[in-house]
């Protein structure tokens, strides 16, 4: 099986922050929000996975780990504040929280 | 008795501190038994001090009371303490004694106002004030209790501060006397900065050491402190405030003029005469500003209605004397004088007070007159302090404190004939303006009805002052009327005397003829001006010339116009012109500036979660990038 050199799973990584990235910038929707959130740390963990795939090393896995448990306590919090901030708005829309500008 | 020294400034201060803090809840007889009591505590105090120090004179002729050190900053140690000597004993002495008649008198004069216990307050805070300023033994301490002095002429000056013209006379006696008082600070700075001490007695024992007869040092040193005499005591050219400074109550008139604040400059002269007797050219100045204000102020009082003005000017005049006397070198002579002037000029206001009471603040004397026959109480004083003013020959204190300073004039070293000519022709003009005045009040036509006649508080007062302005000449007689001396050798312990006059007793007689006869034409001449011809006066003032002078005397030869060209003009032009502060305009200019970045910058503040996320990516991006290609 010819090995994919590392570089590659790094752009894919890349363009999948940069993805997220976008998604974090022009979606209004909260939960849109952090579903592109999830992506970005998706994207951060699979570029430790892909490195630590390249140098043979663990290390890469570890981190992934970490990575997961810690998305995992975000999207905990994040969906309850969501679940708060629907309460009290009746909208995702996070232009809706601007009543604390200048 | 000694120990208790601290007693005589606490005293009062403490009757300042309770009037203050209770004065509101206190009855009227409370405030005003806390207020003169105060004063007249102070005074048995002083009294047994005095008794104690001419009878069992202390080592050295002098008792210092160190209290605690104030500061201590490097060289700089002054100590709260008091010095007694035979200079601060007398001077305390009057100020206690004179100050409790007159607080004494207020008690009833004041009686309907209602700011009562306000009154006695700041009065014993003046009394107080005065009392640090003589007994301090360094020129800091004595310095607290000049500016308390001349904070307190403010606040009874202005006492009545809703009338618009008492608040502008009591800004103009604070900011004109502010004139001198920064000479005075400056000559501290001075002293201290080149003789390393503010001890007073330090002082004169090492600028005795270090500088020279008419050195520059000792000059400046003696001029700056000269400047601060002459704005507290009203000598030209600082003496506008005086006249004006009638505006508060006749007590506090009486009290700044007879026993605090104006004669603090001639105490300040006396108590540092060392520093003095090293410049002899400023010690002539000395007598010169003497001289010119006893005549400038005797010729303005020839010229006012204003009752009260008479005195004020007369009292310029009358400090212009005691100039005179330390300007030649006859300190006691001029301490001598200041207590026999206290005496009678006190008693001359609260002559005048009565006056003013009975005739509802009827100041114009052209329309007072014949008051004599329904005031005879105030008519007898009021003459006994005139005649004193007027020096009136034999019986009268100030015949003999003014023919002593004259005496001196002539024929101490420093004095000169013309000196003795200037003060000469003071007393002419004195007899005739302190006669002119009783004249015009009491004789004559009654032009004003008397609605209330002072009681016994304060005719007690008046009685007391009218024997002291008698029998306190007594203390010191000529050589051929008894010889008497028992002030000067008594203040000799303090200060320095004079050499004994080579000029022959007869001498000395004939010159008291002179004197004597200038008062007595003076009184005459007032009597056949003001009632017997009372058209001449009117038509020398008719006359052209006598217009002219009548108007240049009455606005005191035109100093406060001058001033008011020279000095304030200019001032308010600057003010107005400068509104906006050239220099703050700088600071202005910065928080402008940084009030735009302010309000462009918080325009990124949109509330909106994206607008906040590009911000974070972009920076994250801009360190990345900064971190990558650098």
């Amino acid at each position: 099986m010819a090995q994919v050199p590392m570089e590659h799973g790094l752009y894919v990584a890349g363009l999948l922050f940069c993805l997220g990235l976008l998604g974090v910038l022009v979606r209004r929707d909260l939960l849109f929000v952090l579903m592109s959130i999830e992506i970005m740390l998706n994207a951060a963990g699979m570029a430790f996975v892909v490195a630590g795939a390249g140098w043979q090393q663990p290390d890469g896995q570890i981190m992934f780990i970490f990575i997961l448990t810690m998305a995992a306590a975000e999207v905990a919090i994040g969906l309850a504040l969501i679940v708060q901030f629907h309460h009290h708005f009746k909208t995702l829309d996070a232009d809706a929280a601007r009543r604390m500008r200048g | 008795m000694f120990e208790l020294l601290w007693l005589i400034p606490a005293l009062p201060l403490a009757g300042f501190i309770v009037l203050a803090l209770l004065g509101g809840v206190l009855a009227k007889r409370a405030v005003a038994l806390v207020g003169a009591g105060s004063v007249g505590a102070a005074a048995i105090v002083s009294m047994g001090a005095a008794v104690e120090f001419i009878s069992a004179p202390p080592p050295a002729n002098s008792v210092t009371q160190v209290l605690w050190a104030w500061m201590e900053v490097g060289l700089l140690r002054p100590h709260v303490a008091l010095y007694l000597d035979a200079l601060s004993v007398t001077i305390v002495l009057v100020v206690t004694v004179v100050g409790f008649l007159i607080l004494l008198y207020s008690a009833e004069f004041m009686g309907d106002d209602e700011s009562y216990a306000r009154f006695f307050a700041y009065m014993d805070l003046f009394v107080g004030s005065m009392l640090i300023l003589v007994l301090a033994d360094n020129l800091l301490f004595l310095y607290l209790g000049w500016e308390g002095v001349g904070l307190c002429s403010y606040l009874l000056i202005g006492f009545w501060y809703k009338e618009r013209e008492n608040s502008r006379a009591a800004m103009k006696a604070f900011i004109v006397t502010r004139v001198g008082d920064v000479g005075l600070a400056v000559g501290l700075f001075f002293i201290f900065s080149s003789l390393g001490t503010l001890h007073i007695q330090d002082v004169m024992h090492r600028a005795a050491q270090e500088w020279a007869v008419g050195s520059t040092a000792a000059m400046l040193a003696a001029a700056l402190l000269l400047c601060g005499a002459v704005g507290k005591s009203a000598q030209v050219p600082l003496q506008t405030w005086l006249p004006d400074a009638m505006a508060g109550p006749t007590p506090v008139s009486a009290l700044i003029h007879a026993a605090t604040m104006v004669t603090a400059g001639v105490y300040l002269i006396a108590r540092t005469n060392g520093l003095f007797s090293l410049a002899p050219a400023v010690q002539s100045v000395v007598a010169l500003i003497g001289v010119a204000t006893l005549l400038l102020g005797g010729l303005s009082a020839l010229a006012q209605r204003d009752i009260k003005r008479v005195l004020a000017y007369s009292t310029m005049s009358q400090i212009g004397y005691m100039f005179l006397a330390l300007g030649v070198g006859a300190w006691s002579a001029a301490i001598f004088h200041f207590a026999t002037h206290a005496f009678f000029k006190a008693l001359l206001f609260l002559g005048a007070g009565s006056v003013l009471l009975a005739t509802d603040e009827q100041r114009d004397m052209t329309k007072l007159g014949g008051l004599r026959a329904d005031m005879p109480y105030t008519f007898w004083t009021f003459v006994v302090g005139a005649s004193s003013l007027a020096a009136l020959p034999l019986v009268t204190a100030g015949f003999y404190s003014k023919d002593m300073m004259l005496w001196n004039a002539w024929t101490s070293p420093m004095g000169s004939p013309w000196l003795w000519l200037g003060g000469a022709l003071g007393a002419l003009i004195t007899g005739l303006y302190a006669f002119r005045m009783v004249f015009l009040t009491f004789l004559g036509e009654r032009k004003t009805a008397v609605i209330r006649r002072p009681g016994l508080v304060m005719y007690v007062p008046m009685g007391i002052l009218a024997a002291l302005s008698i029998f306190s000449g007594f203390l010191e007689t000529p050589g051929w009327l008894g010889g008497m001396d028992y002030l000067s050798p008594f203040l000799g312990t303090a200060l320095p005397g004079l050499p004994h006059p080579s000029m022959q007793p007869a001498m000395e007689f004939f010159l008291q003829g002179l004197t004597s006869l200038l008062c007595v034409s003076g009184v005459l001449a007032a009597y056949f001006l003001f009632v017997s011809r009372p058209d001449v006066p009117e038509r020398i003032a008719a006359s052209k010339s006598g217009a002219w002078f009548r108007e240049f005397w009455f606005f005191g030869w035109g100093f406060d116009r001058a001033y008011e060209l020279i000095v304030v003009k200019p001032f308010v032009w600057i003010a107005l012109v400068n509104r906006d502060d050239v220099v703050d305009s700088v600071f202005t200019e910065l928080a402008r500036v940084n009030e735009a970045l302010y309000s462009d910058l918080s325009e990124t503040q949109t509330g909106k979660l994206r607008n906040y996320a590009f911000g974070m990516a972009a920076g994250a991006a801009l360190a990345i990038g900064i971190m990558v290609l650098l």
